[in-house]
């Protein structure tokens, strides 16, 4: 069931932007009330590093966990993760689309979609149900995504982004825009780099963000570690050999804790590296 | 007058008791190759013709009929020629009637009349042992192949030679060359890569358990180096499959003369060009394919995701089964094929996922095309999974690392307890191995992978039971997420 809903029935926050959408559609049957909960936008590159994927999803869910509604365009890379980590926290996440409702773009987040919808969450649209997806109605959707959220979160951008585009409108709506910063020599962290350096807030925790909401994060219990583990969560983030050379470990070894660990949610691999999460 | 000569026609690997009949009528000259026969088997005339002549024999007057029967058989290849021309003579009365009793014979004939050495000796020779003839006629390089069948190989340089010894004139000397007078050559050694700690003891546990391994990682890490390097750390063949895979290579002939008995597990790298028929074996009359020529071996295909989608799919059934079926209307032919699959690729389409130093450029619609290249289905099929990192100059100029001898020892030794007992699971390794399946995403096909892995691991350490270590360990070798289709 899709339910389109007019302009004065559109939460204050994205009324207030200098062209909010005439009407908006959405899938299923919604509490429009989520649309005016406190929102931020998390967007980013969709080719990400899994550095940035492991972020988009830890922010999400933390920020999420602590009741904000995570925004996202349900695009690859930095968005499904975004979408994801809202999904962890059992936390309410909004996709809005380029393209119709009723189409599930891109094909390889349509399972994502399912969870979104049966999560509690919305996946919302300008465009009318059957509408192409189509290069130039990105640009505009990001507005819709900047529109709806009190602030907007860049994770990783490359010099020329979408996500760029997003952090524009929210600018432009005076909204607060936050970066996560990056290595410089990274071409996939010039655009948030670019846009700490126009004065983003930069973000190196759930609490940064949190705090434009006057919300504290949530406290996480210290895991308790035997020897072995603590060794190796000290030595991160490496590769295994890396890992090896630095605790001494035997190869072996060093697998086992890093296995133990990732299996308690401490620890995630990405391209060879690990990182705690 | 008619004279019959014996050989073998193989169908697939299997030798089939093929009788060469010859048949001299008064006519005009000719002579006539009937029985299902191969353009190579055709053009047997003019070698055959020209060698009985250059041997000096007369060649006889009248209608020559050579019919190999059982005539439905398809028969291929040179290796007929001898015992052709050995039945022609033999019904021109060249040779004595009885003299070809007891005597299978295979061998191509040059021009000169010289005997040249064929492929699928060995299972030629075994086809002649198991029909109870003990004396096999051969080229003088083909003796020391024939003779691992337990015949008595008669060494032929000439086909007057041949006829000589038929008529009683002459015995051939058979000189047991000794597999292994000729050294073996050196395998490429362990010591030589430096750093990859992770990769070596992936290669290590592959090596001891016979898993299929899989090496990710950007170029220049080193995958294809210590993929190389897997046969320096495996077990010699034992005599039975030694014998087998001798058997195989004799048919693609891919024997060596000075050493025919191959005692190493066989290492085939194929290209990534490589079609399916080439990789798993196939043509109209069947061949063994490089699946075939790894058995009891290692298979490497590097950079896996280059490999033509269907010739890896076609991998699927070896890898379940541990043979190729090949179908052909004309019938169908079953090859052995177990061996150990290694696969190595790059994590992204322009390599430089993975490398610190480099910045990926590929789109995120490349980046799905390439993953999606590798079905789950494969990936599954691969135990061990691991990403090779690029190793920091510190470690590539460390001091050198273990020998090929060292590891092969441990190998050795965890093959041999694995052979003896299977370690159990104790119950807290059980407890860790249910809780990874509820927290990771791992398949039962997955489950199924760690579980053998991890009694590998135990066998490795010397241990009789599995513990919790060597489950966590076997999770870590899990196919990483980055490499599988989205």
């Amino acid at each position: 069931m899709i339910r389109a809903v007019a302009r004065p029935q559109l939460p204050p926050l994205l009324r207030a932007i200098f062209d909010p959408p005439s009407r908006l559609y959405i899938r299923g049957d919604p509490d429009l009330e989520l649309l005016a909960q406190p929102a931020v936008a998390v967007v980013g590159a969709r080719s990400c590093s899994p550095y940035g994927a492991q972020v988009a999803r830890t922010l999400a869910r933390e920020v999420a966990a602590a009741g904000v509604v995570i925004v996202s365009g349900l695009a690859r890379g930095i968005d499904a993760e975004a979408h994801r980590g809202a999904l962890d926290a059992g936390g309410v996440t909004v996709a809005v689309l380029g393209c119709g409702v009723d189409r599930d773009y891109p094909a390889a987040n349509a399972e994502l979609a399912r969870r979104i919808m049966e999560s509690g969450g919305l996946i919302v649209s300008e465009y009318e149900p059957g509408v192409e997806p189509a290069p130039w109605r990105f640009p505009a959707r990001n507005r819709i995504i900047a529109g709806l959220c009190a602030s907007t979160l860049v994770v990783e951008a490359r010099e020329r982004s979408g996500a760029l585009i997003t952090a524009d409108f929210a600018l432009e709506a005076g909204r607060d825009v936050l970066a996560v910063p990056g290595e410089i020599t990274s071409a996939l962290s010039a655009g948030t780099n670019a846009l700490l350096r126009l004065g983003a807030v930069p973000v190196t925790g759930a609490g940064d963000v949190l705090e434009l909401f006057g919300l504290l994060p949530e406290q996480r219990p210290k895991p308790r570690l035997g020897g072995v583990g603590a060794v190796v969560l000290e030595a991160l983030p490496g590769t295994m050999d890396e890992l090896v050379q630095r605790t001494g470990l035997a190869a072996g070894a060093a697998a086992a804790a890093l296995a133990e660990l990732e299996l308690r949610g401490l620890v995630c691999e990405g391209e060879g590296t690990f990182r705690s999460v | 007058m008619i004279a019959r000569a014996l050989t073998h026609a193989l169908v697939g690997l299997d030798p089939r008791r093929v009788e060469v009949e010859a048949h001299v009528q008064s006519g005009l000259p000719a002579l006539a190759i009937v029985g299902l026969v191969d353009r190579a088997v055709q053009e047997a005339k003019h070698r055959i013709r020209s060698g009985v002549a250059s041997a000096e024999l007369p060649w006889p007057d009248g209608r020559i009929t050579v019919s190999l029967a059982p005539a439905q058989l398809k028969k291929e290849g040179s290796g007929f020629d001898l015992p052709i021309a050995l039945a022609i003579l033999a019904a021109a009365r060249s040779l004595p009637a009885d003299s070809l009793d007891g005597h299978a014979a295979v061998g191509e004939l040059g021009l000169d009349g010289r005997v040249r050495p064929v492929g699928g000796v060995l299972a030629v020779a075994e086809g002649a042992a198991r029909a109870g003839i003990d004396r096999l006629l051969c080229a003088a390089e083909s003796a020391d192949e024939a003779a691992l069948a337990g015949v008595e190989p008669l060494p032929i340089h000439h086909l007057a030679e041949a006829v000589a010894y038929l008529k009683g004139e002459l015995v051939p000397v058979f000189e047991p060359n000794g597999n292994g007078i000729a050294p073996e050559p050196p395998l490429p050694d362990l010591a030589e890569v430096r750093g990859q700690e992770r990769a070596r003891r992936a290669l290590e546990v592959a090596a001891a358990g016979r898993h299929n391994l899989l090496l990710a990682g950007p170029p220049g890490t080193g995958k294809t180096m210590l993929a190389r390097r897997l046969p320096s750390i495996l077990p010699p063949l034992d005599p039975h499959e030694a014998l087998e895979v001798t058997r195989i290579h004799s048919v693609a002939g891919l024997v060596r003369p000075s050493r025919p008995l191959i005692r190493h597990p066989p290492f085939r790298a194929p290209h990534h060009g490589a079609s399916s028929p080439a990789i798993v074996g196939g043509g109209s009359g069947p061949r063994p394919g490089e699946a075939t020529l790894a058995h009891h071996g290692v298979l490497l295909l590097d950079e896996l995701p280059e490999f033509q989608r269907a010739a890896l799919e076609a991998l699927r059934q070896p890898l379940e089964d541990g043979v190729v079926t090949i179908a052909r209307v004309g019938g169908h032919a079953t090859y052995p094929a177990q061996f150990q699959l290694v696969g190595t690729m790059n994590l992204c389409p322009c390599g430089a996922r993975g490398d610190p130093a480099a910045t990926c450029t590929c789109s995120a619609q490349r980046l799905t095309a390439f993953r999606d290249k590798l079905s789950r289905a494969l990936l599954d099929r691969f135990d061990i999974a691991v990403t090779a990192p690029r190793p920091r100059a510190h470690e590539l100029s460390a001091s050198a690392a273990e020998e090929s001898a060292a590891v092969r020892a441990r190998v050795v030794a965890a093959r041999e307890r694995l052979a003896t007992t299977v370690p159990q699971r104790t119950d807290d390794a059980d407890a860790l191995l249910s809780r990874a399946v509820e927290r990771l995403p791992l398949s039962a096909r997955g489950r199924a992978r760690v579980a053998r892995v991890a009694r590998t691991l135990a066998a490795l350490a010397g241990s009789d039971r599995v513990e919790p270590e060597h489950v966590a360990e076997a999770l870590s070798y899990r196919t990483p997420r980055d490499l599988e289709p989205r």
